[in-house]
């Protein structure tokens, strides 16, 4: 029961360097609180003070923003694939 | 670049030294270049201004890059077009449209991707990417032959045939995704974490935000060196909006001019309208929407400066409008048949916005409005196809009379049909 996690630049400093890690969980909650058990510090930079997903975070499961699933409920599977993408990135007019 | 500061987290504030990063590892806010004002204050005035190319360098104090490093294909200074006729249809006074349909590349982006290109070469990268709705990857192919770059341009595999040629042209190197465009964003993203590309509206997105600014301080000096009372800009992520204000703002801060209390609008197509329906709401930040909607360059639906655009507005009193899908071609043809100015779907948008916002009596008649026509008529050419069929004749004055009697007939029978302003002729 893993998923794979994408880990962006930002981050990469609390993963060691990684980035892709895994981690386990039935829904994305589970699985970023497991992945701060392996990295400390990293639920932090996901994560507002409330637990809830920051501002300026987009997190995709398989590719689909989870705003348009169940947000941190969304349930995952293993052989799941979750990026974190920085919401800032992109854009045009 | 003299005045710069640093790089500024506009979230959390915090500061980080100039390089190719565009978000706050500390929040993922996004990165703003931060100026010395008093520095550029004293370099700048408006005759030394008035004596400067007739380009968007005339601005370079207030950019982050060196002038004699400028990437420059001659962006910029483009017409304050007085639009009388459009005005008086519409009730306005003093109405302008900013044509920046004739920028190089025929796009606003031509000003982004100039100061990008040349930070891009100070920071050595040798391949510009972009991810693109259209207009961006023209502009990075051109700049990129330009500066003697690789370039690789993403965009969904649904675009408009006349933008994809259009960068092709140019050498670069075209990546059609099969999705849409913020999947495609999503994808660009971790791509430029993963090679050293500087692709200018992910990693060096901070320098390319800078760029925009440049149609806010043209404004007001093409005005006489005054603030508009009203601006009306079309909104895909949300960027343009709040730098034409940020440039509006810096014109004050140097003491150019006294005052500005521009009313910011901005417009969306309705099949694109996330930072509308985040207006409408009273939201603070916007949800994502599934575009769908002919304004292409305009489908965004995650767009990346949401909350800032939603900032601006309230900051300035501006209201966000949509354009229904079947005003957006109203909005091309009445602009081409007031003004001589043949817009892409984008300026429809801008257009149709601008007359709602007059019908909502949101613009007094004797106020100064700019509308910002971004993009060009040509690039969207598919969308004003219909109904196209020129008078069919022999090369003699007897075949021609019939023919124009024939058109007059079927002329007056479609004329019977009620029609709108700027409707089919």
């Amino acid at each position: 029961m893993s998923v794979t996690i994408r880990i962006p630049t930002p981050i990469r400093r609390v993963t060691n360097g990684a980035d892709k890690v895994s981690a386990k969980g039935e829904t994305l909650r589970d699985v970023i609180d497991d992945m701060e058990t392996q990295y400390p510090g990293a639920k932090a930079r996901i994560c507002d003070d409330q637990g809830e997903i920051r501002n300026f975070v987009n997190i995709y499961v398989n590719g689909e923003d989870v705003r348009f699933l169940g947000g941190l409920d969304t349930s995952t599977t293993s052989g799941d694939e979750i990026s974190i993408v920085p919401a800032v990135a992109g854009g045009a007019a | 670049m003299p005045h710069v500061r640093c790089m500024r987290c506009r979230e959390c504030g915090s500061e980080y030294p100039i390089e190719p990063l565009n978000v706050c590892e500390l929040c993922f806010g996004p990165l703003e270049i931060s100026y010395d004002y008093a520095s550029i204050a004293r370099s700048v005035s408006r005759q030394s201004i008035e004596k400067g190319p007739a380009s968007m360098w005339r601005y370079h104090d207030f950019l982050p890059v060196d002038v004699e490093a400028a990437v420059d294909i001659g962006t910029g200074f483009t017409p304050l077009v007085p639009a009388k006729n459009l005005g008086r249809m519409l009730g306005l006074d003093h109405l302008y449209i900013k044509n920046d349909a004739v920028n190089p590349t025929y796009s606003f982006k031509d000003r982004p991707v100039s100061v990008t290109a040349s930070k891009a070469l100070e920071f050595e990268f040798e391949v510009l990417a972009c991810v693109s709705t259209g207009n961006l990857m023209g502009s990075v192919a051109a700049h990129g032959a330009r500066a003697g770059m690789e370039t690789m341009v993403f965009f969904p595999a649904t675009l408009e045939k006349e933008k994809i040629i259009g960068a092709a042209v140019y050498g670069s190197t075209l990546v059609a995704i099969d999705g849409t465009y913020d999947q495609a964003n999503r994808f660009c993203s971790e791509l430029a974490d993963d090679n050293r590309w500087a692709f200018v509206n992910i990693n060096m997105r901070p320098f390319y935000a800078e760029g925009s600014k440049t149609l806010g301080y043209e404004a007001v000096e093409q005005l006489g060196w005054r603030a508009p009372d009203h601006c009306v800009v079309p909104a895909a992520s949300g960027e343009l909006h709040t730098k034409i204000w940020k440039g509006i703002q810096e014109m004050t801060d140097v003491g150019l001019i006294d005052d500005a209390r521009t009313r910011m609008h901005l417009a969306q197509p309705e099949g694109s309208s996330p930072i509308v329906e985040a207006f409408r709401a009273g939201l603070k930040h916007v949800k994502p929407v599934k575009p769908d909607t002919i304004a292409k360059s305009l489908a965004i639906g995650n767009p990346a400066s949401g909350p800032f655009a939603l900032e601006t507005l309230a900051e300035t009193g501006g209201a966000a409008v949509a354009a229904l899908e079947e005003e957006v071609v109203e909005g091309i043809r009445l602009l081409a048949e007031t003004e001589g100015i043949f817009t892409e779907t984008a300026g429809g948008v801008v257009i149709s916005g601008l007359r709602r916002l007059v019908e909502e009596g949101r613009i007094r008649n004797d106020e100064v409005t700019v509308a910002y026509v971004t993009g060009n008529g040509f690039k969207t050419i598919e969308v004003v196809e219909n109904g196209v069929s020129p008078v069919r004749t022999a090369p003699n004055h007897e075949a021609f009379q019939t023919a124009m009697e024939a058109r007059t007939a079927r002329t007056r029978s479609a004329a019977v049909q009620p029609s709108t302003p700027g409707g089919k002729k």
